[in-house]
């Protein structure tokens, strides 16, 4: 029904164009009302205001009837069923009966229902098909009523092209909102929840305690720890996994920006490039069981054939899978830094008897390090708050410790863990995950705007 | 100059047109019929010309006729351009630099280059000037390289201007300062040839007025060659001028020889005026 009403306001939002348009092309034939005058805009921009006139009252009016619809009738129908079904009962009570009703209405029916739930679906669905034909009409109204007020705005000196930007620029404004507000609601809604944590469990002991074991009983015939809310190792798992990426990452990256610019061929530079971007598009799951299956196996049997005993889940196995991850985010932006470095810097070098190895230490490494340092701490952002990798292939125990072949944990994967399976949304655990959630989120957005900021300023000295 | 529009009017040579001088000093660098291609496209034709030491000479022409082309093939800063290739022999001291033997870091230390805008790297006044000592290393110790760049600055009479402030940014200079650095920084490595392309054109009449006045002082020991679109500075700055026109070198003499009794067409309509 509801798609109806949509097709049925777009077919009306075109005749509205065509109607506009046509009134417009008649104010430039000077055959219309108004016949003389200078035509302020073009037929076209006439369509369009009608259209929108037409079409973007009635939708939204549609998805507001849509959306309080349901809330109505079932307060209506509460309203009007007998007491007796009603008395005493709690509002979940209330809920179950009304979902009944509704369940008898569509025709599933679970158990014999009683006359007076008969009754109260059938007075349903009538009410529903009412709300529906009622919408139906008022939204075609509503579409005629606008139409017949465009149209009748419309002259030669009406200004259609600056109304019709005026709604499309406030279309932009509220589409860009959207994002806006949604990326506030999620903040705030981390905030709160993280307050609630800290509630809880004090701040000072969430951030400064060496002790990390979430998996507190959440019945009480379960069989758990009492639970502890250090998030130190945590932390510093997930520097060191990050450590670890940045240390195979930094290298590489820099390294292949400098070939790229600087050695290599054109016809290298077009084939490795695009094998870079296939490197960024590797969806991080499929790193996730590269790490899992073949990285962390290979360092295990390294390190046994060496005689050293190496975790299966080593932080080296996740850290360099993520380096390798986030090679291409360094690389590219060395590579643009390096490219932003002026070409008559480096020819006045070359020009001095330098060779490219010199010229590139000396003259377009420190004047673009700037831009490679933004890279990096971009890269590094990503690296903390990747996801996928770690989960896979990092441990879940949280022990302190910097030692790369040890089993380590990230915030990231106590995220994951603390709120799949079994939750309960006041107890400390998974509240923890917002806390965690939060330091995750102010930390890199400090990487970030650190980053752009550097890599801002840098674009600005060479224009 | 007006006497060459008095002059009769020249006829187009197909060769070029080389007006010896009796007391020109000897040759220091001698091009013979080089070519230069940027991939398919020819950009120089059979350019042959002796240019001698101690001496400035200027190349004219209008603009996109293979100047610049040329002056990097000097010093071969053409092969770091991809897709350019230079046939023809090009001898400095009478040795060809297109030799696989000659090693192209040495040959640009013997020649040096100023380009068109003042290019100082991102470092103080004094790592700039120090920069193609230390690659090279001309100095063997702070006292020595010291030495180096205060003498460098003082033949690019930049000396009295910047002494106090060695340690700060090359790039902080003043325009005509920064390419007054950048002379200075070429002169550091002492070559012997000098390549200039357009290095006044991003200058101030007054800044340009020093920077002349500093390529006629360096005259006396470098041989410099300068490319200039103005007709006024070949002539103040330059013994022997050479006109391009495109791509082909149509004729090169004394500077007032080619100023005031050009053999060729060409020459004749370009300083007077009548296109470039
Ligand atoms: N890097 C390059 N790649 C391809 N073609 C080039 C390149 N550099 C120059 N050319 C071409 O070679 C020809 C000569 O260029 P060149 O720069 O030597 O001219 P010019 O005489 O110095 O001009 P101007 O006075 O404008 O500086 C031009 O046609 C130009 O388009
Ligand atoms: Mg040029």
């Amino acid at each position: 029904m509801a798609g109806y009403v949509f097709l049925l306001i777009l077919i009306l939002s075109v005749v509205g164009y065509y109607v506009g348009r046509s009134a417009g092309n008649r104010f430039i034939s000077g055959t219309g009302a108004g016949a003389g005058q200078v035509v302020h805009s073009l037929p076209g921009y006439h369509g369009a205001f009608v259209a929108v006139w037409v079409g973007i009252p009635a939708f939204v009016l549609v998805l507001l009837w849509l959306f309080l619809q349901g809330t109505v009738i079932d307060n209506l129908l509460l309203a009007s069923l007998p007491a007796s079904l009603t008395e005493g009962q709690s509002a979940s009570g209330i809920q179950l009966i009304l979902s009944e009703i509704k369940n008898v209405a569509a025709g599933r029916i679970f158990k014999e229902p009683t006359p007076e739930i008969e009754s109260a679906a059938a007075v349903y669905l009538r009410w529903e098909a009412i709300a529906r034909w009622a919408m139906v009409v008022v939204a075609i109204a509503m579409m005629l009523i606008a139409m017949v007020v465009a149209r009748g705005r419309l002259s030669p000196r009406f200004r259609a092209r600056n109304n019709f930007e005026f709604v499309l620029s406030a279309l932009m404004i509220f589409c860009s909102m959207i994002a806006i507000i949604t990326t506030i609601g999620i903040v705030a809604s981390l905030v709160f929840e993280a307050s609630e944590f800290f509630r809880r469990v004090p701040f000072n002991e969430f951030l400064f305690g060496l002790r990390w074991e979430p998996q507190i009983a959440l019945r009480a015939d379960q069989v758990a720890g009492k639970g502890a809310f250090g998030a130190i190792p945590v932390f510093t798992g997930t520097l060191l996994i990050a450590f670890i990426a940045m240390l195979v990452a930094t290298p590489i990256g820099i390294y292949t920006a400098i070939y790229l610019v600087e050695y290599s061929s054109d016809r290298v530079r077009a084939t490795v490039k695009p094998i870079m971007e296939i490197l960024a598009g590797i969806p991080t799951v499929v790193y996730g069981f590269f790490a899992v299956l073949i990285v962390a196996p290979a360092v295990r049997d390294t390190g046994s054939a060496l005689g050293i005993a190496v975790s299966p889940n080593s932080a080296l196995a996740a850290g360099a899978v993520m380096g390798i991850m986030i090679i291409p985010f360094i690389s590219s932006l060395s590579d643009d830094a390096l490219k932003a470095v002026p070409r008559t810097m480096r020819d006045g070098s070359l020009a001095l008897g330098a060779t490219r190895a010199e010229t590139m230490v000396k003259v377009m490494l420190p004047a673009a390090l700037p831009g490679i340092m933004g890279g990096i701490l971009l890269a590094m952002s990503r690296a903390i708050g990747e996801t996928m990798i770690v989960v896979m292939a990092a441990g879940l125990i949280a022990s302190l410790t910097v030692n790369p072949i040890d089993s380590v944990t990230t915030v990231t994967v106590q995220i994951v863990t603390l709120l799949t399976g079994d939750t309960e949304f006041d107890s400390p655990k998974t509240l923890a995950a917002f806390a965690l959630g939060l330091v995750l989120f102010v930390v890199t957005l400090c990487l970030n705007v650190v980053a752009l900021r550097i890599v801002q300023k840098y674009r600005e000295q060479y224009e | 100059m007006n006497q060459a529009a008095n002059a009769e009017a020249p006829a187009r040579s197909a060769e070029t047109i080389v007006v010896d001088d009796p007391n020109m000093n000897p040759i220091r660098v001698a091009a013979k019929d080089t070519s230069v291609y940027y991939g398919q496209k020819q950009a120089l034709f059979d350019v042959s010309i002796d240019i001698p030491e101690r001496s400035v000479t200027s190349f004219i022409g209008p603009s996109g006729c293979g100047k610049s082309t040329f002056l990097r093939c000097i010093n071969r800063m053409n092969d770091t351009i991809d897709g350019c290739r230079v046939e023809g022999l090009i001898t400095l001291d009478e040795r060809n630099i297109y030799d696989p033997s000659l090693d192209v870091v040495e040959l640009r230390a013997r020649v040096g280059m100023v380009f068109q805008k003042p290019n100082p790297f991102p470092k103080s006044i004094y790592d700039n000037i120090a920069y193609g000592p230390r690659i090279h290393g001309l100095a063997t110790n702070k006292s020595e390289l010291d030495g180096v760049v205060e003498s460098s600055l003082r033949k690019a009479g930049l000396w009295e201007e910047v002494k106090d402030r060695l340690d700060d940014p090359g790039t902080g200079l003043s325009g005509g300062q920064q390419q007054r650095l950048c002379i200075a920084r070429a002169v550091a490595v002492s070559p012997e040839v000098i390549l200039m392309d357009e290095p006044c054109s991003a200058l101030d009449p007054i800044a340009t007025a020093k920077v002349e006045e500093l390529i006629d002082e360096l005259k006396e020991n470098y041989c410099i060659i300068i490319v200039t679109h103005s007709m006024q500075q070949a002539a103040r700055v330059s013994q022997r001028t050479a006109f391009f026109h495109l791509g082909i070198l149509v004729e090169v003499g004394p500077t007032e020889h080619i100023f005031t009794n050009p053999k060729d067409e060409r020459t004749h309509d370009y300083i007077t005026g009548r296109f470039g």
